[in-house]
């Protein structure tokens, strides 16, 4: 006996959405077996004293942004333009941007 | 005949109608499914990046202190630590040593970091994972680098970091103080930048604004503002990540005017023979309820779960171009998954539901007319 095509829609459905609830699931058990990596990132930056994530190494700005200053991207000369390819992934850090000193 | 098995007739029906205008649906479902897959992978990594930087970031220093020579980040001198150390709440200060090195060899950039208590004697090194697999180099392999004053040094690789850290550390070289001091020929009494050990995390600002009074040419940067710096890290708002996401947004809007100014002849023909045959206007209305949620639901579904695979499993391979950029050293992104419900809700609400209203619209215009004026177009 082939089954209505309601029946196959709603398995589908069905399957997808049981999909969609194991993947919180799978994040979940993903997260508490990451625990003691986080464990060991954290004491890597405190014992190096560490302030960025090496997201990008292309460029300094975009290595360290939360040091970087508000020239560093135009350093290379005068009237230079900033170019990596990085730099228009990252936006300036907000303390600049805000030119916000403490 | 019972509500459930009305509702299932008219499925029933509503998904032979698909079919015979599969290769139409085909295409319509890959690109909502494609446009939903784009928005829901930059959702996920941002959000695990954001994420992951908020929880290692907790223990970065509570103020660094940079000194700035027109416009540019020096070298601190170290007796600047003397009288910032006098400032009340102030627990302890100490010299930072770190730098960039750019290797010629491989055309890479590593970043040079001496720990407080280097376990190694001089001579030897620490690579992190990234720069492990960029160059090939193992423990106890020579890894010589240039100094200064053009001379080879060469160095032994005593460890490496593993690749689970690569987040923080994949282009690090840990190295020795003397040997960062006589590579790069920095003077015993400077140091890169300092960092501040502070009793009160309240007195965080006050303490700050009192150094930039002591040493104007200074600037202190707290732990508040680099978590901040992360925590609008690849904004929606910036750069390239606009493009992607305008590029998207703009896809569906044009998808979904396409679906809401009209109905193609075949679709418009079909609503008038269901008239014809005695179907009411809401029950055209409900097959066009159901078309629009096979569609959007199934896209939505499979976009949400291909982006998931798609960050978490494959590790972001196809931003992988983009966010290499001129990087030789690539960190590994296997990110843990943080998923916010909200953000998922948002996505379902701005895709599904307006691609579902977009498919009634036409048809209430066109089922509301006198079947015969509809068949004969």
């Amino acid at each position: 006996m082939s089954l209505r095509k309601s029946t196959l829609f709603f398995l589908f459905i069905a399957l997808n959405t049981v999909l969609f609830a194991f993947m919180f699931v799978d994040a979940s058990h993903r997260r508490a077996s990451a625990l003691p990596s986080f464990a060991e990132k954290r004491r890597f930056v405190k014992d190096l004293r560490l302030t960025d994530l090496c997201l990008f190494t292309d460029t300094r700005y975009t290595r360290h942004p939360s040091m970087a200053d508000p020239f560093s991207p135009f350093q290379d000369h005068p009237f230079a333009l900033e170019h990596f390819p990085s730099g228009s992934l990252l936006t300036p850090p907000p303390h600049l941007r805000l030119e916000r000193r403490l | 005949m019972s509500w459930v098995e009305k509702q299932r007739n008219i499925i029933d029906f509503t998904i032979s109608s698909l079919f015979r205008r599969k290769g139409k649906i085909a295409a319509l479902t890959a690109v909502y499914t494609l446009i939903v897959f784009i928005l829901a992978s930059v959702i996920f990594f941002t959000s695990a990046i954001r994420r992951e930087a908020s929880l290692i970031l907790r223990d970065a220093p509570e103020i660094v202190v940079q000194r700035l020579v027109a416009g540019r980040h020096d070298l601190i001198p170290l007796s600047y630590a003397e009288r910032i150390r006098e400032i009340r709440g102030v627990q302890a200060v100490s010299g930072r040593l770190w730098g960039y090195y750019y290797d010629p060899v491989y055309g890479a950039n590593y970043t040079l970091v001496v720990p407080v208590d280097f376990p190694h004697p001089p001579g030897n090194i620490v690579i992190g994972d990234g720069l492990k697999r960029s160059s090939g180099a193992t423990r106890d392999d020579i890894f010589p680098l240039r100094s200064h004053d053009g001379a080879m040094i060469p160095f032994i690789i005593k460890e490496t970091i593993s690749a689970a850290s690569d987040l923080i550390t994949a282009d690090t070289i840990l190295i020795s103080e003397e040997d960062f001091r006589s590579l790069f020929g920095i003077a015993g009494g400077y140091a890169t930048d300092l960092t501040l050990k502070v009793r009160n995390p309240k007195e965080l600002s006050t303490i700050a604004r009192k150094i930039g009074m002591i040493y104007p040419d200074t600037r202190p940067i707290s732990r508040d503002e680099i978590l901040r710096t992360y925590e609008s890290v690849f904004d929606w708002r910036g750069g390239m990540m606009i493009v992607v996401l305008s590029g998207s947004v703009l896809a569906f809007v044009i998808f979904a005017w396409d679906k809401a100014t009209g109905l193609s002849a075949e679709e418009k023909k079909e609503i008038g023979i269901l008239k014809g045959l005695g179907w009411e206007t809401s029950d055209v209305l409900l097959m066009k309820f159901w078309e629009g949620t096979a569609v959007s639901l199934s896209s939505f579904l499979m976009g949400i779960l291909l982006a998931y695979c798609h960050v978490f499993f494959t590790a972001s391979t196809l931003f992988e171009p983009a966010l290499k950029g001129w990087s030789v050293i690539y960190p590994d992104f296997r990110l843990t998954p943080f998923i916010d419900p909200l953000q998922v809700a948002n996505l379902f609400f701005l895709t599904v539901i307006p691609y579902t209203v977009a498919t009634i619209a036409p048809s209430w215009r066109a089922a509301t007319i006198d079947p015969d004026a509809v068949m004969r177009g």
